[in-house]
């Protein structure tokens, strides 16, 4: 494919294929897919908000869990997606080859979903909670308030937003990974994506690429509406990712009494 | 003499066989050797340009965020919507400007480096207390070398922790190129998906997380060698 007229030609092949009904129904259709692909997403955020959240609240109310917080977005960065994928997909476990409406991709995908759905989950809610100011608990434990109390009335509200940023971390994560699950044959809109490029039909490739960003950016939104909705906190201060090596944000939340310390 | 080899090769069947099949096999290390090689050539060739490709483009765009806090917030933005776009759909949008090659590739992994290296250039440059930059100037330095002198190697740590999360996810990402045939390494597991071949894609895989470990621990490394006065406090 050169400039000038090829390019115009895929757009074109593009445009015809995003305006023809037949393209979005049917059981092979657009509507259809993205119905799918959107179950499976939110199956697996549910099922690694589920697993992971409790895991790392608790590992962060005992000052626990650093180790596990940076291990696990490092793992889940360095391992790819489509290597996962592709794992689970050729072994012999999970070995139900009609798990279903999806068939065999369609258990590996959702396996895959939730794991890659876990590091921003895990991490942020346990960073979130251990960064909690130590003033700010110990004035709980002074009030004599007990370790659940401090937990569910102190600690998570302060949290609250770092725990909402993991889960819409998880979200764009998600829907980026059930895309990828067409390179495996699994379910979902990247099928239109993968059939388009294997079939050398770039108009219908790009036009499912369409499709797919549009909706991410969708959902981005939508995540971050309703991060600023359930936030209990005033939003006067965005919570920074803390990532592996980087320096620790400034502490503000105390009035320096002693200008010297 | 290698007749009587390839006999005696036949008649015992190689553990990557359709029979076997096994996930870890040496023979296929042995025969697939050219292949396996190029893959890996291919896939830190990609993984390099891109990651250096988004170097050369962040940091401008840093600074220019910096300079003009109006800009940053629009620069910001774009670079988190882009991030948000799965990459196999990003992939096919470049696709009609870039065609069927590796700078698709390239470019699609670039941008996605690009999002987290302005954030840390940012952040980093941030970081830099005012107090050392006024002494700097104080002392009679111009912004170049502010810039240059002061300001990135008190930044560098920041900027590197930066560098070894998009790199790490760059090689990773590398492996989605298979879709337009050009994934390295991602394009031995595509064929070990469609063909059943459990050697090849153990192999692959074990090869990509390899690298990503490698080009990170070089990071480190490198970060050691450029800032020796951080040797004696570990942060």
């Amino acid at each position: 494919m050169g400039p000038g007229g090829a390019l115009v030609t895929v757009l074109t092949d593009t445009w015809d294929y995003l305006t023809d009904p037949a393209s979005w129904t049917g059981d092979d259709g657009m509507l259809h897919l993205l119905v799918e692909q959107l179950l499976l997403s939110f199956t697996a955020l549910a099922v690694a908000a589920a697993i992971g959240l409790p895991v790392a609240l608790w590992l962060g109310h005992l000052g626990r869990g650093n180790l596990l917080a940076i291990n696990v977005s490092n793992v889940g960065r360095a391992v790819p997606t489509f290597a996962l994928l592709a794992f689970l997909v050729t072994a012999d476990w999970p070995g139900t080859a009609d798990f279903g409406p999806y068939g065999r991709a369609g258990l590996a995908t959702i396996i895959a979903l939730t794991l890659f759905a876990l590091p921003p989950i895990i991490t942020n809610a346990n960073v979130g909670i251990r960064e909690v100011s130590p003033a700010v608990k110990q004035a709980a434990d002074g009030m004599g308030m007990s370790g659940w109390q401090k937990f569910t009335r102190v600690e998570l509200p302060l949290a609250a937003s770092m725990v909402l940023l993991g889960l819409r971390l998880a979200v764009v994560q998600v829907w980026a990974t059930a895309t990828i699950a067409a390179l495996v044959a699994g379910p979902g809109l990247g099928n239109v994506i993968t059939e388009g490029f294997y079939r050398t039909n770039y108009g219908q490739g790009i036009a499912g690429a369409v499709v797919v960003a549009l909706v991410a950016l969708v959902l981005e939104v939508l995540a971050a509406l309703a991060q600023r909705v359930l936030d209990p906190a005033p939003r006067a201060s965005s919570p920074k990712r803390r990532r592996g090596m980087s320096a620790p944000a400034p502490m503000v939340t105390e009035p320096a009494d002693d200008p010297s310390a | 003499m290698t007749l009587l080899a390839a006999s005696a090769a036949a008649s015992e069947p190689s553990c990557y066989s359709r029979l076997t099949n096994e996930w870890f096999c040496g023979q296929y290390l042995r025969d697939y050797q050219q292949e396996i090689t190029d893959a890996t050539v291919q896939h830190l060739g990609i993984t390099l340009a891109a990651v250096i490709l988004g170097v050369l483009i962040a940091f401008p765009l840093a600074l220019v965020a910096r300079r003009l806090p109006r800009l940053e917030t629009a620069i910001l933005g774009t670079a988190t919507a882009i991030y948000t776009i799965p990459s196999l759909a990003l992939l096919p949008l470049m696709v009609p400007f870039t065609g069927i090659s590796a700078t698709t590739v390239v470019i699609a992994l670039a941008l996605y480096a690009l999002t987290i290296l302005v954030r840390s250039m940012l952040e980093g440059l941030r970081s830099v207390p005012p107090g050392v930059r006024e002494s700097a100037r104080g002392m009679g330095y111009g912004a170049t070398r502010l810039l240059f002198r002061v300001e990135l190697p008190l930044a560098l740590p920041v900027i590197m922790a930066g560098l070894r999360v998009a790199t790490v996810s760059t090689v990773a990402l590398t492996t989605v190129g298979s879709l337009v045939s050009y994934g390295g390494l991602g394009n031995l597991i595509k064929d070990g998906v469609t063909s059943n071949f459990r050697a090849e894609l153990m192999t692959a895989s074990i090869l990509c997380v390899l690298i990503a470990v490698l080009f990170d621990v070089l990071i480190v490394f490198s970060q050691w060698l450029l800032t020796p006065w951080a040797r004696g406090v570990r942060s």
